[in-house]
């Protein structure tokens, strides 16, 4: 193997590549081509990725959110048809009984969609999302705390009356410049101090402007004031990381059958949304996108390397009487083939290399561009791909090169030296 | 290359000394270049032997064939062979490079015999910027780089005007005179006479082997 590292190896390597410089060139263009291209779909699938994903930015996408809907099936002389509610009490059941759940968070909401004004504040009025949580609330649905604090234990132990109200909430309610901290808003007809205000981030198929239009209060404060007394609205339950809440939900729903007399086979008296169901779809388009990205990319690197191997053909063709004078000379069929594989596998590298340098190059000038940009509201950001993926793509070129030189090395030592040197 | 084969040399039997000059002699298709190209290894002869410093040349895979034309054998062809992308010193330094010689070694042992044959000042030049008898001298210093202990020679002087043929037999002799052995296939009889014998073939078996006085091409070359 010193072969591959002795300075006259690459001596002769360079010597033979460099005498026809233009039909190197030609060549090494085909695989940087390839290469290019490969590298570019990854990137692009990637930034896609990256967009797309950007919405479920730091929510709990192991998350799903139930509601009570009504019994579908009699169960213990109940008729079908029946109303109920989940009850504060399911949520130290749920917590107790189903194992690897992370949060499970009741919620209360007052207004929705359309719904009438509801909070007032001297002489302003506007119709908001109120809704009653816990703490951990903020973890499943991220949002930035622009100024004050979130509600915290102390406030859902002591009922507080405190609110932490969406940046839109502030300029409906609010004079600009006013101060928001310490005043306080009427919720109907019940006053509670704004304690903080927030700014959601985008949410996936969310209304960006509807989701500043929101005011959390403790759960337990608002179940006082609005007479909920130990009803649950909804929850927002989150597993923990090695398990999927799409597999634990069950438990999670048989518990709320069993607690409330409702037929263990009555799939339609919960309902939720699968967060995770929803994610791994998205998860799911993109590994086939990739998919692509690596099908397209290998196939146009294929024709590239075939390329290679046409005109390292054409090459050994054109050399055969070089090649019988070296053999004269007293060159093995073995140094022979072994500079034939060793001048394919270097002009695949070197283009290679050099198609992932101008890609790398256009990713940088794209990132440069995109940089000034908020691309919050883009379904792209940040295209790039891993150094495993190039290092992949490198052993790809490796073998391919590989490939390339086996059949023109073949041909090269079949030729007999005195034929080889008969040929003019 | 078909599948009909043509026997060409049909019961060759002649052996060479060493310090030997001999030139085989032959209208064309009579067999000597075959003859030289079994005796370069380049080809192998369906039956027979060929002992070769006392060595048998039998059954030779390429590689071994290789290592014997490396260690024996310098070639000198009519159209030269020199590689044209390479300089003359490149290109004399070859047969070194495939022994592993190292390369100051084997750039110091080139230009040693590029100097031998005249061409030193040359050495940095590609074989195109070279005249044909340039060129020769350039491919004799290659067969000459690995001390060969025979050349052969197909029709050296073939390409060249009989000035410049006779300046390379003026060489080839001064090699002879130094004792290495020297074949030397030929179709003109003034070169054959450079040489202490001649061997002539026809249609594959030989007619005549004698030793002639050599005529010094130097003398030939003021007459």
């Amino acid at each position: 193997m010193n072969r591959l590292f002795s300075k006259d190896t690459w001596g002769e390597i360079l010597e033979a590549l460099s005498s026809n410089w233009f039909r190197t060139l030609l060549t090494a263009f085909g695989v940087l081509w390839g290469i290019f291209i490969l590298v570019i779909l990854l990137a692009a699938g990637k930034g896609l990725e990256n967009g797309v994903k950007q919405g479920f930015d730091g929510m709990a996408t192991n998350s799903m959110f139930m509601w009570s809907q009504t019994a579908s099936k009699p169960y213990k002389g109940l008729p079908k048809g029946r109303r109920y509610n989940f009850k504060i009490g399911d949520v130290d059941a749920i917590k107790q009984s189903v194992p690897n759940l992370r949060f499970v968070s009741p919620r209360n909401q007052l207004g929705g969609f359309r719904g009438a004004n509801n909070v007032v504040r001297g002489l302003k009025t506007g119709a908001y999302n109120v809704y009653g949580d816990y703490p951990e609330i903020i973890q499943q649905q991220p949002m930035d705390i622009t100024s004050g604090r979130f509600i915290n234990y102390s406030d859902i132990n002591s009922n507080r009356k405190v609110a932490i109200i969406g940046e839109s909430v502030k300029t409906g309610l609010y004079e600009t410049g006013e101060e928001v901290i310490g005043s306080y808003i009427k919720i109907n007809g019940v006053n509670f101090m704004v304690i903080g205000t927030y700014k959601k981030k985008s949410q996936r198929g969310g209304d960006p402007e509807e989701a500043q239009k929101e005011i959390f209060v403790p759960f337990t404060a608002f179940s006082q004031a609005f007479n909920r007394g130990e009803e649950v609205g909804w929850m927002a339950v989150t597993a923990e990381d090695g398990s999927s809440i799409t597999n634990l939900k069950s438990q999670v729903f048989d518990i709320i059958k069993a607690r409330h007399s409702i037929h263990p086979e009555d799939d339609r008296a919960v309902g939720n949304f699968d967060l995770y169901e929803e994610y791994s779809k998205i998860n799911g388009l993109f590994t086939a996108l990739n998919f692509v990205a690596y099908f397209v990319g290998i196939l146009v690197l294929l024709s590239g390397i075939i390329g290679i191997s046409n005109i390292m053909l054409i090459v050994v063709k054109e050399r055969t009487k070089e090649i019988g004078i070296r053999r004269a000379l007293g060159a093995t069929p073995w140094e022979i083939r072994s500079q034939i594989l060793l001048e394919s596998i270097f002009l695949t590298i070197i283009s290679g290399m050099a198609g992932i340098v101008f890609a790398s190059g256009i990713l940088a000038v794209v990132n440069l561009a995109m940089e000034n940009v908020d691309t919050s509201e883009m379904m792209f950001a940040n295209p790039s791909v891993n150094i495993g993926v190039v290092v992949i793509a490198l052993i790809i070129l490796v073998v391919s090169g590989l490939l390339a030189g086996l059949i023109p090395a073949q041909t090269a030592i079949r030729v007999k030296p005195v034929d080889a040197l008969r040929t003019e | 290359m078909g599948s009909n084969s043509l026997h060409v040399l049909k019961g060759i039997d002649f052996t060479v000394a060493e310090g030997e000059m001999v030139s085989i002699m032959g209208s064309s298709g009579s067999g000597k270049s075959t003859l030289l190209n079994i005796l370069g290894m380049l080809d192998e002869a369906d039956s027979g032997s060929y002992t070769l410093d006392n060595t048998i040349i039998k059954n030779l895979n390429e590689k071994v064939a290789a290592r014997y034309r490396n260690k024996f054998l310098g070639f000198i062809f009519q159209s030269f062979n020199l590689i044209n992308y390479k300089t003359a010193v490149d290109n004399v330094a070859m047969p070194l490079y495939y022994q592993g010689v190292k390369r100051n070694i084997r750039m110091e042992k080139a230009m040693h015999y590029l100097e031998k044959v005249g061409l030193a000042d040359w050495a940095e030049h590609h074989p195109n910027e070279l005249s044909g008898g340039q060129k020769q001298r350039v491919a004799i210093a290659r067969a000459l780089a690995s001390d060969p202990k025979v050349l052969l020679a197909d029709e050296p002087t073939g390409a060249l005007d009989s000035k410049t043929s006779y300046e390379v037999m003026e060489l080839i002799q001064g090699i002879n005179d130094e004792g290495k052995t020297i074949l030397i296939v030929t179709h003109e009889d003034d070169i054959a006479h450079m040489t202490k014998r001649i061997v002539n073939l026809k249609d594959g078996i030989i007619i005549d082997d004698s030793v002639v006085t050599q005529v010094r091409a130097k003398s030939a070359l003021h007459v």
